[in-house]
């Protein structure tokens, strides 16, 4: 017997909370930015009656305001967002305990075992839309399927407001015309390979030969044909469940552009202490650093390398992240952002193989300064103790990475 | 459609044993004291005239039944603009 899936996706979500509450601004174009004093200023959602004036989620504040001249502005009130989130979930709660969270606008619910009691998926379907627009006034479309990917599918199908069905009766006539693009995982680089092999539409992708795409992408080719083919096989998972953390990383876009090494260092300190706590936090050492940037003109990359011994001392994270930097970045632009991550995560109570050279005692001091630094600052509060390399440079230096980042992204594939 | 407004008010409140709230009385101003005289319905429900989302007691005043909404721990009612 085929599972029932629905993936539920609230509309333009923070406008639409902004929308709700200041009934004044619901027929003006909107847009919620990040800030533009720290230079986040990127429009982070807009309404219906921004987005037909071109105004796009990632886009530039003051882009979006030359396509939309008269665009209201709100900056986010997360809490608020994470408060719509939640009630959202505790309707959900109403007809399944497989409810699986996608960024705070989007979740999977596994229905199999509820249709018995709350009816077809349609009908629990249209109950949870119905809900959703009386006790929280905004709105969302849903997609109903058998299987995670679709069921995406469908909820991006039609929009807003909207339920759309997708079972092995209609599949091929309505996604086979898609765009490959739309299947989640196929991004700007997989789109490029995969239409550089002709396939552009979802059908094109499910009809290929496998061997092609493996020998394209690796084994994410076969996994994207799966996907195609309305054949994902991945479960919901579980309310509560938390995954295996695998890496643990920050990053920050600051509020001036880095221009040399100095303000590199800098910058690596600061995120490496944070990376380090949390990593403590979760009992844990990586055995890899990775570094990314990303320049003024938004060319990022990444490098990392595996450590001989693993480590949760952001000085030690901080000086291999700045070796890797070193050898890896010339300084044809100045940089925009810049981030570290620690990955790999071992648990810290696990034996680590010692060294005979002095190397180590070392590393375990460090440790325990880090870890005195920790117990400090949630005593009496992160500017209590500061490396005294920050204040060199007081705009850089006041970044607080650890508090100060909100939502992360989640991966699909639980990593 | 009269304009109304979001209107954050004083009122007083029961808390029961087993954790309910019961608004008895709504201090809409100075010199409108409103006595409730029964509460017919809590549901959670957003408020589309003036926004806002939170519990939504229906309460008969004087014979009538108007909305009073409790949401982040203040009160408010969707009030008519003077």
């Amino acid at each position: 017997m085929g599972r029932h899936i629905l993936h539920v996706d609230q509309n333009c979500f923070y406008a639409s909370v902004e929308m709700q509450r200041h009934p004044e601004l619901r027929d003006k174009p909107l847009a919620v930015c990040g800030s533009q004093e720290e230079r986040h200023g990127i429009v982070l959602a807009a309404n219906y009656v921004a987005k037909p004036f071109g105004v796009k989620t990632g886009m530039a504040v003051w882009q979006a305001k030359q396509r939309c001249p008269h665009l209201v502005t709100l900056p986010p009130d997360m809490g608020e967002y994470i408060r719509f989130s939640q009630m959202a979930r505790e309707i959900f709660e109403d007809y399944t305990d497989q409810i699986e969270p996608f960024g705070l606008d989007e979740s999977w619910l596994d229905i199999t075992g509820s249709v018995g009691m709350f009816g077809s998926p349609m009908t629990i379907a249209r109950e949870i839309s119905r809900r959703i627009k009386f006790e929280l006034g905004i709105t969302c479309s849903i997609g109903v399927s058998d299987n995670k990917i679709t069921a995406k599918l469908g909820s991006d199908y039609k929009k807003p407001d909207a339920i759309t069905r997708i079972e092995r009766d209609n599949y091929r006539e309505l996604v086979y015309p898609l765009p490959v693009e739309d299947l989640l995982y196929v991004g700007p680089a997989t789109s490029k390979k995969l239409r550089g092999l002709g396939i552009g539409t979802i059908g094109r992708l499910a009809q290929a030969p496998t061997d092609t795409l493996t020998r394209k992408l690796g084994k994410m080719g076969m996994v994207l044909q799966t996907f195609a083919l309305g054949l994902d096989p991945s479960p919901v998972r579980k309310s509560g469940h938390i995954p295996n953390i695998k890496s643990v990383g920050n990053s920050a876009t600051t509020p001036r552009d880095m221009t040399c090494d100095s303000d590199v260092e800098l910058m690596l300190l600061l995120l490496a202490e944070s990376v380090a706590s949390r990593m403590r936090e979760l009992a844990s050492r990586c055995t890899v650093v990775e570094v990314s940037v990303r320049d003024v003109e938004l060319n990022s990359f990444c490098r990392q390398r595996k450590l001989e011994t693993p480590t949760c001392s952001s000085d030690e994270i901080a000086r291999t992240a700045y070796g890797l930097f070193r050898q890896n970045y010339r300084w044809v632009r100045p940089l925009r952002s810049i981030g570290v991550r620690g990955a790999g995560l071992v648990e810290a109570t696990a034996g680590t193989q010692l060294s005979f050279y002095p190397e180590d005692a070392r590393r375990d001091k460090w440790e325990r300064i880090d870890g005195a630094v920790d117990h400090l600052r949630q005593r009496y509060g992160y500017r209590s103790i500061q490396r005294a390399r920050l204040l060199a440079d007081p705009l850089l230096g006041a970044i607080n990475p650890k508090d100060d980042h909100t939502v992360h992204p989640v991966g699909y594939f639980g990593g | 459609m009269e304009e109304r407004e979001k209107r954050y008010v004083p009122v007083i409140v029961r808390f029961e044993a087993d954790g309910k709230l019961r608004p008895l009385e709504i201090e809409f101003d100075q010199a409108h004291r409103y006595p409730v005289d029964k509460i017919l319905d809590v549901r959670r429900a957003a408020c589309q005239s003036v926004g806002g989302v939170g519990d939504r007691y229906t309460c008969r005043i004087q014979g009538k039944e108007s909305y009073l909404w409790f949401e982040k721990g203040r009160w408010f009612v969707a009030a008519k603009r003077q």
